[in-house]
């Protein structure tokens, strides 16, 4: 069916502009969710009697300009970001390997990025000169466990340019156990003021956000965000396989290299400052998938507009649901994100067995 | 023209192919054939730049191991053997990837899904098509990349492993009709080739290799021999042939329905 409106021939089988419109309401959906954030929360804080004050030029009771711009801002922006991060690494992550089960958190990624952060908490106090170092070396050493998690798992389960899913998701395991397990003894290693940072750190939350941390870990996710559209392209081409990659003119090495270095640096940024939120980076790209095809180049934008929406209602949720307590995002993320794998398992049975 | 010179290819210690060294013109449809385990599609490999070899290769009078990818793409399109592809990407979708680089333009897409008898599959997903169906799809993404015969800095060349070995025999013909049009137009063509009928009716020159050497190349009358057959497939070989008993059928005779 050729569909001739406006001039333009568009044919049966493009979802381009399907896409795009996605990605305007993916954005309001953010937007609200954004808004949302901000004027709930424990304190009881509205968000709208403090916007009517300052229009009015009245000024903010101390209680309540701490609440919104230093608990629930740098909060929802937090969110913004990992969501995005996670998401993005995923739909990366993904069409590195061409199949649609390769996750951060699945195939061993975060738990190098863990490690990586572990490493940073325990032994960093011999290697951290001063403060403002110190703050950057767990996000720059998760980014590092990340990048040489990913790195082995290629190796190991990509030969001569094909992946198996299989050796994938079992290399994924064995990576995931070595590097918990390399955790643990470190874990073990700590004193008591350490043990006390990586539990808070471990529990996989946005609790802790506050504009310091946002400073560090803002860049080392933006600044990959803001790179990944130039990946989509030679993406789309590397579903064809590797070679098939090369022969339509895409240069394979280094779209590879590439794309490790961004997932392991949104990853590792993402695991540093949130601990272990699962789930989102497979969850994500295969829901847009569904509805408007694997094309990356609008499915990494919007893979990081309703990763960023998702993460920050279930930060919401995690908020309110046993209020004033709260319950961990990462526990929030796997209950609907560990079914959701399984949905997918279950359908995509002849990928697995390829 | 496509010159090989001294192609050798060494997997460890064992020697892939050795010394071969032809030309192939543009114009002309070149078939390689040859028994399996010959070194057809390592050949192809070398070819099209996939696979490290000794010796030099040149694609209008471009020496390949000097060529970018990008330079590559624009000469020649390849099409392998199978390709599977495990995201739900539409068949228009997985046609249009053969223009990268190019302006986004469907005509030549949908045109070239007509060419290989898939008018009306764009919205389909690639993954519900059927190998003989897939291996069209490819075939039109492959034609789309190359889209005129004849480029600015000269012939474009299609390098084919085993193009028609998933497909029935209406789709064969088909898909030779498309080929030897390409080669009619002024493109060049080297293909893999499993069946010896339809190397005989679409070739303007058939190489036939065993063990990873040259036996011959020249016309499909020249190569086609039963003593060079017999030699290098290890069986007994008789063209031309009838047998006295029994039905057979050859695609010499068969037509493509307009």
């Amino acid at each position: 069916m050729v569909d001739n409106t406006g001039g333009a021939v568009r044919l049966d089988g493009d979802r381009s502009v399907t896409a795009r419109r996605l990605s305007w309401l993916l954005a309001f959906l953010l937007f609200a969710s954004v808004i949302a954030g901000l004027a709930t929360g424990a304190a009881g804080t509205s968000l709208w009697q403090a916007m009517a004050d300052l229009v009015n030029g009245r000024s903010l009771a101390l209680r309540d300009r701490v609440v919104l711009w230093e608990i629930r801002a740098p909060r929802v922006l937090m969110g913004c970001l990992v969501g995005a991060a996670l998401a993005v690494s995923g739909a990366a992550l993904q069409g590195l390997f061409r199949n649609p089960l390769a996750d951060p958190g699945i195939v061993g990624v975060s738990a190098g990025a863990s490690l990586g952060a572990v490493s940073a908490i325990v032994l960093g106090g011999a290697l951290a000169f001063n403060a403002g170092f110190a703050a950057w070396l767990v996000p720059i050493s998760a980014f590092i466990g990340a990048w040489v998690t990913t790195i082995l798992l290629y190796r190991i389960a990509t030969r001569r340019g094909r992946t198996s899913v299989a050796t994938m998701l079992l290399a994924g395991i064995a990576l995931t156990a070595m590097a918990m397990s390399l955790t643990g003894i470190l874990v073990y290693m700590a004193d008591d003021a350490q043990l006390r940072d990586f539990t808070f750190w471990s529990m996989g939350s946005l609790a802790g956000s506050n504009w310091s941390k946002m400073a560090v870990a803002a860049p080392i996710i933006v600044f990959p965000l803001l790179l990944t559209p130039l990946l989509a392209t030679g993406l789309n081409g590397l579903s064809l396989g590797e070679a098939a990659a090369g022969h339509i003119g895409i240069r394979v090495q280094q779209l590879k290299a590439g794309a490790v270095l961004i997932v392991a640096a949104s990853t590792g940024a993402a695991v540093a400052v949130s601990g272990g939120i699962g789930f989102v980076g497979i969850v994500v790209p295969h829901l847009l998938r569904l509805v408007s095809g694997p094309d990356h180049r609008y499915l990494i934008v919007n893979s990081a507009l309703l990763g960023a929406t998702l993460l920050v209602s279930a930060d919401l949720i995690s908020r309110v649901i046993i209020a004033p307590s709260e319950l961990p995002i990462g526990i929030i993320t796997a209950v609907i994100g560990a079914p959701f794998f399984l949905w997918i398992l279950l359908r995509q049975r002849g990928v697995v067995d390829l | 023209m496509l010159i090989a010179n001294q192609v050798s290819v060494r997997l460890g210690r064992r020697t892939i192919l050795l010394d071969l060294s032809f030309n192939a013109l543009a114009g002309q449809v070149t078939a390689v054939v040859g028994p399996s385990g010959a070194g057809k599609s390592t050949l192809l490999a070398a070819l099209t730049g996939d696979i490290e070899y000794a010796g030099t290769v040149t694609l209008c009078q471009r020496d390949l191991a000097q060529a970018s990818v990008a330079e590559l793409a624009e000469m020649r399109a390849v099409l392998p053997q199978a390709t599977p592809i495990s995201f739900p990407f539409t068949v228009l979708e997985v046609v249009r990837m053969g223009r990268l680089r190019r302006a986004s333009d469907d005509r030549a897409a949908s045109e070239a899904l007509s060419q290989v008898g898939l008018r009306g599959f764009e919205g389909r997903y690639y993954q519900e098509l059927s190998g003989g169906e897939q291996q069209r799809v490819q075939l039109a993404r492959v034609l789309v990349q190359v889209w005129e015969p004849v480029g600015p800095v000269g012939p474009r060349w299609l390098f084919l492993d085993e193009p028609v070995s998933s497909l029935d025999i209406g789709h064969q013909l088909q898909v030779m009709r498309i080929i030897q049009n390409f080669a009619g137009a002024g493109g060049g063509v080297m293909m893999v080739m499993h069946d010896l009928n339809l190397t005989a009716m679409c070739a303007d020159s058939v190489i036939l290799m065993a063990d990873g050497a040259l036996v011959h190349q020249g016309t499909p009358q020249e190569t086609l021999r039963d003593q060079l057959l017999s030699t290098a497939y290890g069986c007994r070989i008789a063209v031309n042939r009838a047998p006295n008993t029994g039905v057979f059928l050859l695609p010499q005779v068969a037509t493509v329905l307009d």
